[in-house]
């Protein structure tokens, strides 16, 4: 018996009874619709976990100093060894899998413009080499300061959108001056607009201005000035604190012009490691395939200049956000698959619907089968009939169902602004997945059907 | 048996059913020779299993024992899946209950054994077959009418063409005008009269009207599960005469 004619008996058998059909397959409509809703919105909230990684720099590799405590190090007088100017140097010079890297220092301060003022989540000296290692060379306004300007310890600095708006409040802000621990910065530039990374932090709430400056100027004076806020100064490393440098306009990578401190010097102040440090250098892989070559390299090339020997651990950290990542993707598919199993679980009950409905069509048709196989259906036309009415049934629900589950993810997306994607492979898997439970909740009904002798069938009342 | 057999055939068939542990025969050894192109009526009392053996006949029932020899071949221990085909390609069968399929046209109705044929046969060839079998039992104008749309006498042609859709060499008819008035049933029994005539086709069918019977070149009559006269047209007049 051709396929078309089998299909042609079961759609005509469905007919008889649209209503009841309908009903039969609600629950497979709602498990498939489930699904596909489920997947689309799972997807679509993976995919923008993804993209806000790729927005912080999924290459970027960040380098922090080892906390005082951790290595194993005895860290007693002068033996601390943390991030140095140096470093970033010899790293852009030496690692080829970085193609870019910026020192960074960080402050957390109050900024103030006028009567106004504001404490920015992020105040970070770095070098204009920053704007490639995060992927943030777009400036909503002027420009970005240069190298000069770091060189020189320059007060002048680069704003984030959110800065913009609670200082200037619509106003330019490009050549105006803001003030941060009471030194004047003039502003040379804005930042595009980045948005709130993926723990939901605002990027844009930034300030950016050349690392000496902040070095030199704002958290020196903060700590000589010793009073107010030492505890919000600077964070990710508490080991090291006082520099006591006071300014000098030249640049400190030229160690020349610095002595080293003297022994002295030294005892004065015990937590002190290096009279220049920065608190983290950012590195940029060329791939996120290079980003585990880049960390060996960076990893060899500090280990060497810190003296580290075999067997000695590292003095300080490597972090990159593949961590992060399969964090948070594995979050997101934790969820999915969570709903997914309540969505298979409607199937399921979908499908033991289909079952119960066949065995009663089944019953109800006894003697159409009889007359069937009189006329010379075999024990397999039969089974065929019934098992495609089932998968029939279910296909049709499956469809109404990818409908509904499109439909129903496009109206999250309209009304709650959610991230949805469309999923061609979860449309494949629910054609797949009713065919499937066509065939199997149709089965036992189907054979019932088929194991009928005919002329029992036939004198069936 | 020494002349050459006949197209159907049957030895000492024995049908026992077993109703809560006890047996009950219902054919107690009934052998029969019927010829190709021969038109035989099955008579006897109710109840005197002429239904049953009929149901063994049409390759519906399988017998307890017993050999039933049909075109050379034993089947009564076929396999079901060749009892199918034989039924599909050799056997046509016409209920007393018409057994339509409800709420499907009298074409599809007809068309329907065409599905199982061993033979691919397309759409179009069916339809066309269809119809023209429905035009030979004059149904022609009824074609797209679903069976609660015809009369008794009109589903029964409409079964008649289905039973022969399939151009089998045998017709079986369990009391085929039991359920249909004597004219109707009249033009029933000139069909098949016809059709014994002109195509050939060998009939066997049940009665217990002996009007009916007259139609029939042959009457078989069985009583208590067994044959107890098996004669040709000329003893008929006596038996109508009682
Ligand atoms: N499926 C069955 N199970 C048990 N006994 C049966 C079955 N079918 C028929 N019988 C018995 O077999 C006997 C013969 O039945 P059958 O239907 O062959 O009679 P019949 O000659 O066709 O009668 P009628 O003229 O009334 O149709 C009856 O006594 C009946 O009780
Ligand atoms: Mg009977």
């Amino acid at each position: 018996m051709k396929i078309h004619r089998i299909l042609r008996t079961a759609l005509q058998a469905l007919r008889r009874n649209p209503m009841r059909a309908m009903l039969t397959t609600l629950g497979i409509v709602i498990g498939v619709g489930a699904v596909i809703a489920m997947m689309e919105i799972g997807n679509g909230s993976s995919a923008a976990v993804q993209k806000s990684i790729a927005s912080m720099g999924a290459n970027t590799i960040l380098v922090l100093p080892g906390t005082a405590a951790s290595g194993g190090i005895s860290f007693g007088f002068g033996t601390s060894v943390t991030l140095t100017p140096q470093d970033y140097e010899a790293i852009v010079r030496e690692c080829p899998a970085v193609v870019s890297a910026a020192p960074v220092v960080r402050a957390r301060t109050q900024v103030v413009y006028g009567n106004r003022n504001w404490v920015p989540n992020t105040i970070e000296g770095a070098t204009p080499s920053f704007q490639q290692v995060r992927n943030w060379t777009d400036m909503a306004d002027g420009e970005f300061f240069s190298n000069r300007d770091v060189l020189n310890a320059n007060k002048v600095c680069v704003l984030g959108q959110t800065i913009v708006r609670e200082l200037f409040q619509g106003e330019s802000p490009v050549g105006k001056e803001i003030r941060i621990k009471n030194i004047s910065f003039r502003v040379v530039g804005v930042l595009a607009s980045k948005g709130a990374n993926m723990m939901g932090m605002d990027q844009d709430d930034i300030v950016l201005a050349p690392w000496t400056t902040i070095k030199y100027r704002v958290t020196g004076s903060m700590l000589t000035s010793n009073n107010q806020s030492s505890s919000s100064s600077s964070t990710s490393n508490s080991s090291t604190s006082t520099s006591v440098n006071t300014l000098n306009t030249l640049y400190p990578g030229q160690q020349s012009l610095y002595p080293a401190q003297s022994t002295t010097q030294a005892a004065d102040n015990p937590i002190s490691v290096r009279f220049t440090y920065i608190d983290q250098i950012l590195a940029n892989a060329a791939s996120t395939a290079e980003i585990p070559s880049a960390i060996r390299q960076i990893t060899a090339t500090l280990r060497e200049r810190h003296h580290l020997r075999d067997g000695e651990d590292d003095d300080f950290n490597i972090r990159d956000m593949t961590e992060m990542t399969r964090m948070l993707t594995s979050t997101t598919h934790l969820m999915t698959n969570l709903l997914l199993c309540v969505a298979l679980i409607s199937l399921l009950v979908g499908g033991v619907g289909i079952m119960n409905i066949m065995l009663v069509s089944v019953t109800e048709r006894t003697r159409e089968i009889g007359l069937r196989m009189a006329v010379g259906a075999r024990a397999r036309d039969i089974l065929r009939q019934f098992l495609v009415e089932s998968v029939v049934l279910c296909l049709v629900g499956g469809g109404v169902g990818i409908v509904l589950g499109h439909g129903g993810s496009y109206l999250v997306q309209m009304l709650l602004h959610w991230p949805v994607q469309n999923s061609p492979g979860a449309i494949a898997a629910a054609v797949i997945v009713s065919a499937s439970v066509g065939v199997v909740f149709g089965y036992y009904p189907a054979w019932r059907a088929s194991r009928l002798d005919p002329i029992d069938a036939l004198r069936y009342e | 048996m020494d002349d050459p057999m006949a197209l159907i055939e049957l030895r000492r068939i024995v049908k026992t059913y077993r109703i809560a542990d006890m047996d009950v025969p219902v054919l107690k050894g009934v052998s029969l020779r019927i010829e190709s192109g021969e038109l035989v009526a099955l008579m006897g009392s109710s109840g005197s299993g002429k239904s049953t053996l009929m149901n063994i006949l049409g390759c519906l029932d399988r017998p307890t024992s017993g050999e039933y020899w049909f075109d050379h071949k034993e089947i009564a221990r076929l396999p079901a899946d060749e009892r199918a085909l034989l039924r599909n390609r050799c056997m046509g069968f016409v209920f007393q209950s018409f057994n339509l399929l409800p709420r499907a046209s009298a074409l599809e109705n007809v068309t329907m054994p065409l599905s199982y044929a061993a033979h691919y046969i397309s759409d179009r060839e069916a339809r066309q077959r269809a119809s023209e079998m429905l035009r030979r039992v004059g149904l022609k104008d009824r074609m797209e009418h679903e069976p609660s749309q015809l009369s008794g006498g009109q589903q029964q042609r409409v079964a008649i063409a289905r039973a022969l859709i399939n151009r089998p060499p045998v017709l079986f008819a369990d009391e085929p005008t039991g359920n249909l008035d004597s004219h109707t049933s009249n033009e029933v029994l000139q069909m098949f009269e016809e059709l014994n005539r002109e195509d050939g086709i060998t009939i066997i069918l049940v009665t217990h009207d002996a009007a009916v019977a007259r139609h029939a070149r042959r009457v078989i009559r069985i009583a208590d599960g067994l044959i107890v006269d098996s004669d040709t047209e000329s003893s008929l007049q006596s038996a109508e005469g009682k």
